[in-house]
């Protein structure tokens, strides 16, 4: 199996904070990956340093190397906005760009870049919204304000969106946490749908989800990788007592 | 007297007086206002808008060059110092180190004090004694310096107030930061800014003593931004301080005038501040 | 997996110049507002040099100014300027804290928020239409009433003494009042609703009627944010120059009455420096100007430190 992206001695530092520490693993492709973790323990940190988020974030330090495809998107020459473009990240809460329509939203990716024709963009809309399952729902109100979708809706429109720039990985924050029950089923079917297209990493709290979801883990502890492998394995016969503890809640 | 009937008597007097400071204070403030619409009403015509002061001595006439120079004072002043506010504003929030920014701040809150007959003064000295004469542009000048410190703090607050998630969403599709902050950011925050500009532009109209050593006034109409420029508020006092009764008339009603915008700008303003952007 | 020729554009170049102008302006007009401001001090006090060459400290100390001669002396301005403001802010403190007071303590939601309102809106009026009211109403109406009531009565008194002019030191008092009132009414409302409800519920449960409550917990709390309004009050008062030119009597005198013309720092800038007679006379107008920059920057300093440790956001966050 091929691997999509892979972090070869990964640290992040907030000022005197080692959030990361010397993390090395690999993402497979066409694949959703879950990283799995106690809160604190830099899972989110890591998955933003795969789409160099921390770019933005004064005081951040990043060592070490993300191979994106054989080639080190930390390298000198890289232009971190052209790696969003194919890394994308949906968020924990939904962020639609409030003052835009559904259909704005879903082609903002483009707009925000510069224009794009209209033929051009209706498919694009369509194949997108399409692809999350919202086109029917949405299909004839696609001027209306985003706003006006419920939460599951919105953060399936902010799947549409990343999607819609066509990228070959999807980075997910806690995508379900702050949705309700039947939403966030939504959103997992959806997960096992994109994988055939785009190789998923997703970072949650939620170790149910994570077992239903993926078919990799990673477990995380105090910036620590701790243990990564095959999710049936990781979550019945886990190499590491630290990741039985917290698979069986003992802590976290 | 027992202590509690004391007590509570200390407390309705105070209270009295409370209110009664508050009416006193009112009562002047008040009296001025409706001073300004009684006199100006009275002299308003349509001639006052369309024909520009007679010569000492003739009724009738009116402030027409000076509505008209003010409109391109405050258009000019606002040209040249909303930029520069909106742009240091953008410094501040998105790119400023937590020190700079603060140097930079203050620096602008130490503007917005200084006395504006002040920065009449040093306009004079760089854009009037220069070129050897006064001009329309050293006005605008003096102006925007005004406006500066005010519309840098207004669109500072309220690109402050644009949540992190929209421009952690824009930057995530692969969008630079400078599209996301002009795009996204601002376009976000442009309800807020738009009021804190109409604030600053209903500040400079009425403002005179910077006006008085650039702009000077003029008696008739200007043709050329180089020339002395004849603005409202510079004739305002003008009429007020001589001694014909026709000029009184007119100075009155150029107040009610100038009241009147201020206070269109000032509603306008606080109506749109007061809309709910966002829905959390 | 390798990638295709035509997707390996990462090239970062390209597109940094996007980033890189726009930050570039912005750092520009950010610090264009710092050195506007140098430029401003260097500019006053270069021209002001000539003046303080001739002068030195007798300019603060002489009484005469005569362009004729070319003789330069400011303290008529400066005594002119210093009176009818502290006089003003001494007038003006107790109304503005106890509307203050009334707004955020005394007064109905509603009621507060509509006087509060009317304040600001009333703050709003330039000090050009407050000097066209001023010397069109108010000087001749203390001309016919007030001052010949305060000489008749009063007159034993030095400070009432003289004949009635209308535009005198009291004119520019009683303007420069109602001018600063707004300012510092509006800023100890937005202190006073600093204090935290906890002090206010304190001193309620101990049996404290309003005012004691506000006696005790209120004011001690926002003593010094109240006091910072008060300083930001006088340098307003300080640098006000329209109004107070129209109501002041612009005579270069010192007198201890209150009856008498007068005029400040601000006013014979206004009233001299289009036309002044020499070099010299505007090099002493530009020193004036000077001080008047200092005096007043010392003020909003001092004002914005009171007033910083209160908001405890970033340095003066209150808007004025």
């Amino acid at each position: 199996m091929d691997t999509k992206v892979k972090l070869d001695k990964l640290n992040v530092y907030f000022g005197q904070n080692h959030a990361v520490k010397a993390v090395t693993m690999d993402f497979r492709a066409n694949s959703v990956t879950a990283i799995i973790g106690p809160s604190g323990c830099g899972k989110s940190t890591v998955l933003r340093s795969i789409n160099r988020m921390h770019d933005l974030t004064p005081g951040a330090r990043v060592t070490g190397s993300v191979v994106f495809d054989e080639m080190d998107i930390y390298d000198r020459g890289i232009d971190p906005v052209l790696i969003r473009r194919k890394i994308g990240m949906v968020f924990q809460k939904p962020n639609p760009f409030p003052a835009m329509s559904i259909y704005d939203n879903v082609i903002a990716g483009y707009r925000l870049n510069g224009r794009i024709a209209r033929s051009e963009a209706d498919e694009i809309v369509e194949s997108s919204l399409q692809r999350v399952a919202l086109w029917d729902e949405v299909k004839d109100r696609l001027r209306a304000n985003s706003m006006e979708l419920s939460g599951g809706q919105q953060q399936r429109l902010c799947i549409a969106r990343t999607i819609a720039v066509k990228p070959e990985v999807i980075l997910m924050d806690e995508p379900a946490s702050a949705l309700d029950p039947i939403s966030t089923l939504k959103i997992e079917e959806l997960i096992e749908e994109l994988k055939e297209k785009y190789t998923i990493i997703i970072v949650t709290h939620n170790m149910q989800q994570a077992a239903r979801v993926s078919d990799v883990t990673a477990f995380f502890y105090m910036g620590d990788l701790i243990e990564c492998g095959e999710t049936k394995k990781i979550f019945t016969t886990p190499d590491r007592k630290q990741t039985e503890d917290y698979i069986t809640g003992r802590f976290g | 007297m027992t202590g509690l009937a004391w007590r509570k008597a200390k407390n309705g007097i105070m209270t009295l007086m409370m209110a009664g400071f508050t009416l006193a204070l009112l009562i002047p403030l008040v009296l001025i206002f409706v001073h300004i619409v009684r006199m100006g009403f009275s002299s308003i015509s349509f001639d006052f808008f369309t024909q520009i002061p007679k010569p000492t001595g003739e009724a009738g006439g009116g402030m027409a060059n000076g509505i008209f120079g003010s409109a391109i004072l405050i258009a000019l002043a606002g040209a040249l110092g909303i930029p520069v506010g909106v742009f240091g504003a953008i410094y501040l929030s998105e790119y400023g180190g937590n020190r700079i920014a603060n140097f930079i701040r203050f620096a602008a809150d130490v503007l917005s004090g200084i006395p504006s007959i002040i920065t009449g003064m040093v306009a004079y000295t760089l854009l009037v004694v220069p070129f050897k004469g006064f001009s329309a542009l050293a006005g605008a000048c003096a102006l925007s310096l005004i406006m500066i410190p005010i519309v840098l703090r207004t669109t500072e607050e309220q690109l402050k107030l644009v949540p992190t998630s929209l421009r952690e969403a824009a930057l995530a599709l692969g969008v630079p930061l400078w599209r996301t902050t002009l795009k996204v950011t601002l376009r976000s925050a442009m309800k807020g800014v738009m009021t804190g500009i109409l604030l600053a532009v209903a500040r400079i109209a009425g403002e005179t003593a910077p006006l008085l050593f650039t702009a000077l006034g003029n008696q008739f109409w200007s043709r050329k931004l180089t020339e002395p420029m004849a603005a409202m508020p510079l004739q305002i006092f003008n009429f007020a301080i001589s001694p014909y009764e026709d000029w009184h008339r007119l100075a009155w009603a150029g107040a009610l005038v100038l009241v009147t915008l201020m206070f269109a700008l000032s509603l306008t303003a606080r109506y749109f501040g007061r809309e709910k952007r966002y829905n959390p | 997996m390798p990638r295709e020729a035509e997707t390996v554009k990462w090239n970062i170049e390209k597109r940094l110049s996007g980033d890189f102008v726009f930050k570039g302006f912005t750092v520009l007009f950010a610090f264009s507002i710092v050195a506007i401001l140098l430029l401003m001090v260097v500019e006053m006090t270069r021209e002001s040099i000539p003046s303080m060459g001739k002068f030195g400290w007798g300019f603060i100390s002489g009484r005469d100014w005569d362009a004729v001669q070319g003789s330069f002396g400011a303290l008529p301005y400066i005594w002119g300027s210093v009176v009818s403001s502290i006089l003003a802010l001494l007038l003006a403190t107790p109304l503005s804290v106890g509307a203050a007071l009334f707004i955020t303590e005394v007064a109905p939601k509603k009621l507060g928020g509509a006087v509060a309102s009317l304040i600001e809106l009333l703050a709003a009026i330039p000090s050009v239409i407050y000097g066209l009211w001023g010397v069109l109403v108010m000087a001749p109406w203390l001309q016919k009433t007030v001052e010949p009531f305060l000489s008749e009565r009063l007159g034993f008194i030095p400070f009432f003494q003289g004949a009635p002019y209308g535009v005198s030191m009291l004119a520019a008092i009683f303007i420069l009042m109602i001018m600063v009132i707004p300012i510092i009414t509006s800023i100890s409302k937005e202190v006073l609703l600093t204090v935290p409800l906890s002090q206010k519920e304190a001193a309620i449960a101990m049996g404290a009627t309003r005012w004691e409550m506000i006696r005790i917990a209120v004011l001690p709390y926002g003593k010094s944010g109240i006091l910072g309004a008060v300083i930001l009050g006088l340098g307003r008062a300080v640098g006000e120059t329209m109004a107070v030119t129209m109501v002041i009597g612009n005579t270069p005198q010192i007198s201890l009455s209150l009856l008498a013309p007068a005029y400040t720092m601000p006013s014979v800038i206004a009233n001299e420096f289009a036309e002044t007679t020499s070099k010299l006379h505007a090099s002493a107008l530009m020193e004036i100007g000077l001080i008047l920059l200092v005096v007043t920057l010392i003020i909003n300093v001092l004002a914005r430190l009171l007033l910083w440790s209160v908001t405890r956001g970033e340095k003066g966050g209150i808007r004025l």
